[in-house]
């Protein structure tokens, strides 16, 4: 019998305080990334030919940069207090390889960023053109470096490697910096989630460029058409390469989280030939019955795709829902286990470590501390198995990772179509954005092109945070994939006082977000 | 002595660079308020009344390794 001795809905209300506080972060992180790529391009046009337009427009949009930033400033910090007082077992779980990463952040990035941003701001007439430049991209280069380092931390959430686990620290010790910190699923998803930053900005720029061209702006109307094209082409590469990640991506997380993967499709069956499912009937509010539905109902797939996206195949075999909870085989002969052995061995491993830490306080001989300490090893690798009482546990909410997932490739798809739409109409059709009264057979698709630029920035930090919603989602019930689940993570901690900082949390950011809104809106009207 | 003097002088430029750079601030003013009243509220308000560490405050110095053990087993297979 297991004994659960914390209130249960303190782990649903210290989920639900890091998803609101991790995705108000995530409001403003990706813009700062994107505006940074975009302002440097413009200052670069700037310093190469000395004409004070570029000059003009990157001030306008290190401007809106600037307001951005300030609102995101310290928005992350309290995803760090969150560990400390509601995630308390997994922090010191953890400690000690997170510890390394967000200190560099700190130390290098966030240092970086803020000294060069304020020659940013502050420079302009007073260093030379080439140091001003370098500011500029260092301030961006800053931004990223952070990002790096938070993202190295997620991944090892994701996949832990670089690590052992140490019974008498009770942590996971950092065996090898360098493959926590290189580890190819932190490569794939910094690259992943940067390039999605980037059409943030690129999409932003181009709404706002919009904006202008339809209240027929003069004064801004230079500075929309060129920041159109430059946002246009760098959200076509953007999202180009956010796709080619994303597919590596999903590539990583068929080989080291495959019950993410099968919730992402709603595979609840497996096996070779499988097909990607670009839509089904899959109830948003409920989960799905898994165990006895072969397939999600009015499903359209795309043949034998999902093979490839998981085994770079075309037959290759991808694990349901059922094959992973009853165990399965690959056809190169290596054996899953199943969810019900991974369990009874994670119950030896915590068995053994508890024995082992009583053991060695009892003082006992080596002879025995070493038996334990085998056992403990042996089991390791499913320590977190230990703590799951149910098998239905180890299936995430199979409806968010769904949908969330195609939201954030149906806008990512769309991306791709919109900015190759405006680099070709503004290279073909070369007074498409011109005032309605001159070239007014093309002014109801010139609006309604432009209207829809506006429209499309909400919807890429939908899809941005959807994106998100999947990864995160997707691993549960794990904090550290197939270590430790919520449940042993959270601290026993009553769920009054976590429900109290959700709902303060929620008056907080949501007033700082009207306050971001209305200073953006307010410059943006202000104009150049 | 020269030595000693050039860097005073990169010193006061330095400070001369942030402090005119500050007080032409426009938009920059209402953007550091802002900032201000956010830190404030994060790390006094927050931090100190609603954040406190939790293992820190239930274990004693140098026992948090025992404590978070405790945690974990009592959640994992009880005989």
């Amino acid at each position: 019998m297991n004994l659960l001795t914390i209130d249960p809905q303190a782990i649903d209300w210290a989920r639900a305080q890091f998803a609101l506080t991790a995705i108000y972060h995530w409001l403003f992180v990706p813009l700062t990334l994107g505006l940074a790529l975009i302002m440097g391009i413009m200052e670069t046009c700037y310093y190469r030919t000395k004409n004070d337009f570029w000059r003009t427009a990157a001030r306008f949009w290190q401007r809106l940069f600037g307001i951005n930033f300030a609102m995101g400033v310290a928005t992350g910090i309290i995803l760090e207090f969150e560990f400390g007082t509601n995630w308390s077992n997994y922090s010191w779980f953890v400690g000690d390889i997170f510890g390394a990463p967000l200190a560099i952040e700190g130390i290098v990035a966030f240092f970086m960023e803020s000294t060069f941003v304020a020659v940013m701001y502050f420079g302009w007439d007073k260093v030379s053109r080439g140091f001003h430049l370098a500011s500029t991209w260092l301030t961006g280069l800053g931004a990223t470096i952070s990002a790096w380092w938070i993202l190295v931390a997620n991944a090892w959430m994701q996949h832990p490697v670089g690590c052992e686990f140490n019974p008498d620290t009770m942590r996971n010790e950092m065996s090898s910096f360098l493959d926590v910190a290189l580890s190819p699923y932190a490569v794939d998803k910094f690259c992943h989630t940067v390039t999605s930053a980037w059409i943030i900005g690129a999409v932003f720029v181009v709404g706002v460029s919009a904006w202008y061209l339809l209240k027929n702006r003069e004064a801004e109307r230079e500075l929309a058409l060129q920041s159109m094209k430059i946002g246009a082409i760098v959200g076509l590469i953007a999202s180009v390469l956010t796709a080619i990640t994303g597919d590596e991506s999903a590539y990583r997380v068929a080989k080291v989280q495959p019950m993410k993967l099968a919730a992402m499709e709603a595979l609840y069956n497996g096996g070779e030939d499988q097909s990607l499912t670009a839509v089904a009937w899959v109830n948003p509010f409920c989960q799905p019955d898994y165990q006895n539905e072969t397939e999600a109902p009015l499903r359209l797939a795309v043949p034998n795709a999902l093979s490839i996206l998981a085994t770079r195949t075309i037959h290759g075999y991808v694990p349901g829902v059922n094959d992973i909870i009853k165990g399965y085989t690959l056809p190169d002969g290596t054996v899953e286990p199943s969810a019900k052995e991974k369990i009874e061995r994670g119950r030896i491993a915590i068995t053994a470590l508890q024995a082992y830490r009583q053991a060695k306080t009892e003082g006992a001989d080596e002879a025995t501390l070493n038996s334990q300490l085998t056992t403990l090893n042996s089991n390791i690798k499913y320590l977190g198995y230990g703590f799951i009482k149910d098998e239905s546990e180890l299936v995430p909410f199979i409806p968010i990772n769904f949908w969330a997932f195609r939201i954030m490739v149906g806008f990512g798809t769309l991306f791709i179509l919109f900015f190759a739409l405006i680099l070709f109409l503004m290279w073909k059709k070369k007074g498409i954005f011109a005032p309605a009264a001159q070239n007014s057979k093309l002014s109801t698709l010139n609006s309604k092109l432009l209207w829809f630029a506006i429209i499309l920035i909400p919807c890429a930090y939908i899809a941005s945070e959807s994106g998100w919603l999947v990864a995160e989602f997707g691993r549960q019930p794990w904090t550290i994939q197939d270590m430790l689940p919520v449940g042993a993570s959270v601290s026993d901690i009553g769920s009054g006082a976590v429900a109290t900082t959700f709902f303060l949390f929620l008056a907080l950011f949501t007033a700082l977000l009207a306050v971001e809104i209305n200073i953006m809106l307010k410059q943006i009207k202000k104009g150049c | 002595m020269n030595y000693e003097l050039r860097i005073m002088n990169y010193i006061k430029r330095a400070f001369d660079f942030y402090y005119d750079g500050f007080r032409q601030m426009t938009l920059g003013r209402t953007l550091w308020l802002i900032i201000a009243i956010k830190l404030f509220i994060i790390f006094i308000v927050l931090k100190i009344f609603f954040f406190p560490n939790f293992i820190a405050s239930h274990a004693d110095k140098g026992k948090e390794a025992d404590f978070v053990a405790k945690e974990l087993t009592s959640r994992g297979p009880q005989e």
